[in-house]
């Protein structure tokens, strides 16, 4: 069965459906209305258009848990629902890190953290070259996905060259040694925003938000991963 | 090679508009009009090799044919997870072109060289390896990497042979023996050193410019008994390879290559060869020895 939702009511049965998990509230999944707002009112990207080549794209950096992504793929119909009674199983097309050879619509295979940010990079620069100027470019992380040196590499080249993109932070402060003083003040030379990472009308504005010649941080700020 | 590799991959960028090109700060200078040129397709990230690596595979996702630069330590060993995932897992492909190879930065020391940038691709899928033995035989190697998206790593090298020869992936034939002769490969830039080693011994010579994947069965064809490999890298690399080729075969195999005891030596080339028993010298001893 393929779903095509317009409304966010049909996930917490969809991550029941992936975790049989009963007990935790959606709200346990850290990205799921950043990802929501993205798919549902954000990105210019649909099941019809996951290969064109001028469409916004989406890198999941982060793919650590990423049931919130199968399950708001699966609302906006770019997988079957019956995908999420199986994951990680011999098989299922969703593992535990997605994999965008498995899963139409999925733009980048991760897991490893600190790749996606400098895929993301390429991607902009990519879409740029071939005249896609009004194709966008986002990725999300985590703040503990910060810890890797690789994303301080991207993050860097991409204020020195005002490169827009649009990274997204979700900061549910899982970072072992924490950023004093912030996360915005390790991305030098972007646009920030910081959100509320529950409110979607918050969260659609900051992401429509766009300059033409910088790169955009949004962080999403959420509850704390082990509260 | 090195200029040919400046020249060839310009022209590429002027004449096809997938050509894309990534540094990291190495030979930034000599790129600089295709730069001037060709913004939008050319860029210097820094010295950030995660991160050359890192947008050649985002380059390569929107179709573009990414090749990225810098010397062999750091365009392999040191991005070697962004080469298997931002690449290999995405399953798209770029050209790496290094510089550097084994020793050729004799005198910087062993930061700057890498004798296992071969060993490291070899634990990957699909990457076709060139390692050209003179700077005509670039260009084609070049070229005819644009016209796909296969992952392509070409090793370029201050090493350089007397002649070039035809960019054919098959094993050629310089020198043949009696029809039971023992064969010798060399690959690369090591034909010199074995022609002279073997000037006056009764071998087949065969020569690759392109180990992997490796002509096989232009190998199976070639050995009747005994096979010397000679490769410019880690001594054993290919062995796997060729193990495999000649599995139903009896045969003895040696090896020859760098060895993985790093010499705290500055100097020149020469004297790392010579340190790693591969200059004509220390070829014939080994050669002869296992022949005797």
């Amino acid at each position: 069965m393929t779903l095509t939702a317009t409304n966010a009511d049909v996930l917490p049965a969809l991550l029941r459906r992936l975790t049989g998990d009963e007990k935790h509230a959606p709200s346990a999944h850290s990205t799921l209305d950043v990802l929501w707002v993205l798919y549902d009112r954000i990105l210019r990207i649909s099941p019809e258009t996951a290969d064109a080549p001028d469409r916004d794209r989406f890198l999941l950096s982060k793919g650590h848990g990423p049931a919130a992504y199968y399950a708001v793929l699966a609302a906006k119909g770019f997988i079957p629902v019956e995908w999420l009674d199986d994951l990680g199983g011999w098989s299922s097309r969703l593992g535990h890190h997605p994999d965008r050879v498995l899963i139409g619509g999925v733009e980048a295979g991760t897991g490893s953290l600190g790749h996606g940010l400098g895929l993301a990079v390429g991607t902009a620069l990519g879409l740029r070259a071939q005249g896609f100027l009004d194709s966008r470019t986002f990725v999300l992380l985590g703040d503990a996905e910060l810890d890797e040196g690789s994303n301080h590499e991207a993050i860097a080249y991409a204020a020195a060259i005002r490169l827009p993109l649009t990274a997204i932070v979700i900061d549910n402060q899982s970072s072992t040694h924490g950023w004093p003083g912030g996360i915005a003040a390790r991305f030098i030379g972007w646009d920030t925003s910081i959100v509320d990472g529950r409110d979607r009308d918050a969260i659609e504005r900051a992401l429509g938000d766009r300059d033409h010649d910088r790169p955009h941080l949004v962080i999403a700020t959420v509850g704390r991963k082990d509260s | 090679m090195r200029d040919t590799f400046v020249a060839t991959t310009t022209a590429l960028l002027d004449e096809d508009p997938r050509t894309a090109l990534v540094l990291a700060d190495i030979s930034t200078a000599v790129f600089e009009p295709a730069r001037h040129r060709h913004p939008d397709r050319v860029f210097n990230v820094g010295i950030r090799e995660q991160l050359m690596a890192g947008v050649a595979g985002g380059l390569a996702l929107t179709g573009l044919r990414p090749y990225l630069h810098s010397y062999a330590p750091f365009a392999i060993d040191r991005a070697y997870e962004q080469l298997k995932l931002d690449l290999g897992h995405q399953d798209v492909g770029a050209v790496v072109v290094s510089i550097g190879a084994s020793y050729d930065a004799s005198a910087e020391g062993y930061t700057h060289q890498s004798p296992g940038d071969v060993a490291l691709l070899d634990t990957l899928e699909d990457w076709t390896v060139h390692v050209p033995g003179h700077p005509d035989e670039v260009p084609a190697l070049l070229r005819a990497a644009a016209g796909n998206d296969d992952r392509v790593y070409l090793r370029l090298s201050t090493q350089e042979n007397s002649r070039a020869f035809a960019p054919t992936p098959k094993l050629q034939v310089v020198r043949r023996g009696w029809a039971g002769a023992p064969v010798v490969l060399a690959i690369g830039p090591m034909l010199d050193p074995v022609l002279a080693a073997v000037a006056d011994l009764d071998v087949t010579v065969a020569y690759t410019l392109t180990p992997r994947p490796l002509d096989t069965s232009g190998l199976r064809d070639l050995v009747n008994r005994e096979v010397v490999v000679v490769e410019p890298y880690l001594s054993g690399t290919s062995s796997r390879l060729v193990a495999a080729a000649l599995s139903d075969t009896p045969h003895r195999e040696l090896h020859l290559g760098v060895g993985r005891t790093e010499v705290r030596r500055y100097g020149t080339p020469a004297d790392h060869a010579r340190a790693h028993g591969l200059d004509a010298a220390g070829l014939r001893a080994s050669i002869t020895a296992f022949l005797r």
